[in-house]
């Protein structure tokens, strides 16, 4: 591999010619919940502790496509832009209702999209989403689109049982990118780091992931967040402090607490962003909907630092700055507390049915 | 076989896109090109809100052939904001009792798969209760 040259290296971040924002953004959490008290009954006999509170368990009747739907209808309202300017609709998950078949189709057509866009979607486990973003921004960024949808929505899989099983949940957010005179968050510049890691997987035809025990925490997660965290703060040449909030993705709430205090934010930078405990780790979605529930409360001015994970693997880091457009176009849509509150608590056996763990010969 | 013909009523199946009449100004949904007002013709798109509340309703507990995965649910007959009533199923309900005249609002949804894992997925309009009312 040839070496960066040290100018290179100084040059890592992505920045686009023509500045861009966030004009709208949209959560999506599902109404059900179960919580881990549920799983620990089931299989450890209620004496295992769960990582979380409780976890969003999508309906039967909803999947990645309707999920991505409801959200991005919400980033629209806030947006305040017609559906046919949209010229990109890209959807990044590890749960495509199809294997072949985009899911970006069907959302355009429900949204009223034109016909003359980019459609795909966008898969690297549960980066795919902030992996959508950057194509987004420098979509617009290079002048070939005045606006690009991208979206990270998950029906996350665990295996019964398994670890993930308490975790693993339902949701997701929307955003719009947009030329940043009409941005309600401006994006200053993403950076991106990835290896190859074998962490977490799972093959063609295989219902559940499988992951690699002692791989998850320090040569995957906390590898990649903090390097992409790390490298962020140092080329725009800030401290930690200078950010009014961090978004992680969040697997469990200790991971990115954890990530957080060694890149040196406080946790009271961390906790607005932080919603694993109450609906569990929404995969692609997760380091998303964390910035759209700090979006509903940030202040013009505010500066906020994002890193996603994507396992196998790679983070997106984003630095964005909120501009005074926030405070009208917060209130067009539901906040993500909104879909939060709206909480119907399911047992076990209701969540082997929504989730489709019953086989019915 | 009704792929062409889910194919063909998708907009309106996705997002309630019905037609609203240039003579009388009446909506129309299902969109079928003449006013059912005025008899004149009536092809312009329009776009519902998916405000509305709910007229009627009943429980389908014994569910027709390709339905039966989410038995027990509900229909309503849904008064759209805009004139026109809708059949529809609802979702979301939790635990939350249905009445005449409750606010609901369009969202869309799986409404069955064709096939054992392996036909099209329908989606489509359902309703749900508003969630900011």
């Amino acid at each position: 591999m040839t070496q960066l040259t040290s100018s290179d290296a100084d040059n890592l971040l992505l920045r686009t010619d023509r500045k861009t924002g966030i004009i709208g953004y949209g959560a999506y959490v599902p109404r059900y919940r179960l919580p881990g008290s549920e799983v620990s009954r089931v299989w450890t006999g209620g004496k295992g502790g769960s990582p979380v509170k409780e976890k969003s368990v999508a309906g039967l009747d909803e999947d990645v496509v309707t999920m991505s739907i409801e959200a991005a209808r919400n980033a629209l309202a806030r947006a305040g832009i017609e559906p046919c300017e949209l010229r990109a609709v890209w959807v990044g998950s590890e749960s495509h209702p199809y294997a072949v078949k985009p899911s970006g189709t069907v959302v355009a057509e429900a949204i009223g999209a034109s016909h003359n866009i980019q459609s795909g979607d966008w898969e690297f486990a549960c980066k795919a989403g902030t992996e959508a973003m950057v194509a987004a921004t420098a979509l617009v960024g290079s002048g070939m689109a005045k606006y690009a949808l991208a979206i990270g929505m998950d029906t996350a899989q665990g295996k019964p049982g398994d670890a993930l099983e308490y975790t693993a949940s339902s949701g997701g957010a929307a955003f719009v990118i947009g030329p940043a005179e009409e941005a309600a968050v401006l994006i200053e510049a993403s950076y991106s780091y990835v290896s190859d890691t074998p962490d977490f997987w799972r093959r063609p035809e295989q219902k559940y992931p499988e992951h690699g025990q002692r791989f998850t925490g320090e040569p995957a997660y906390f590898k990649h967040v903090e390097t992409a965290g790390r490298v962020m703060l140092q080329q725009m040449k800030r401290t930690p402090a200078d950010y009014n909030y961090v978004v992680f993705h969040q697997p469990n709430p200790k991971f990115p607490q954890k990530a957080g205090a060694t890149l040196g934010f406080t946790p009271e930078q961390i906790k607005p962003g932080l919603l694993v405990s109450t609906i569990g780790n929404t995969y692609a979605g997760a380091s998303l909907i964390g910035l759209t529930a700090v979006l509903d409360i940030a202040k013009p001015g505010d500066k906020i630092l994002m890193v996603s994970y994507g396992s196998g693997a790679g983070s997106d880091a984003f630095s964005l700055v909120v501009t005074d457009k926030i405070t009208a176009r917060r209130g067009l849509a539901p906040s993500t507390a909104d879909y939060i509150a709206r909480r119907t608590q399911i047992d076990y056996a209701m969540y082997t049915r929504f989730r489709d763990k019953i086989d019915m010969g | 076989m009704e792929i062409p013909r889910h194919w063909r009523l998708k907009q309106q199946r996705y997002a309630l896109m019905g037609e609203v009449c240039p003579h009388c100004e009446v909506k129309i949904f299902p969109p079928r090109d003449v006013c059912p007002e005025c008899g004149g013709e009536a092809k312009t798109r329009f776009a519902f809100s998916g405000k509305g509340k709910i007229y009627s309703y009943t429980v389908m507990r014994d569910a027709p052939s390709g339905y039966e995965q989410n038995a027990p649910y509900t229909v309503a007959v849904v008064a759209l904001e805009e004139g026109p009533m809708v059949t529809a199923q609802l979702t979301d309900l939790g635990e939350e009792p249905v009445a005449i005249g409750m606010p609901v609002e369009m969202v869309t949804r799986k409404i069955r798969e064709d096939g054992e894992r392996k036909g099209m997925i329908v989606y489509g309009y359902k309703f749900r209760p508003a969630l900011r009312a």
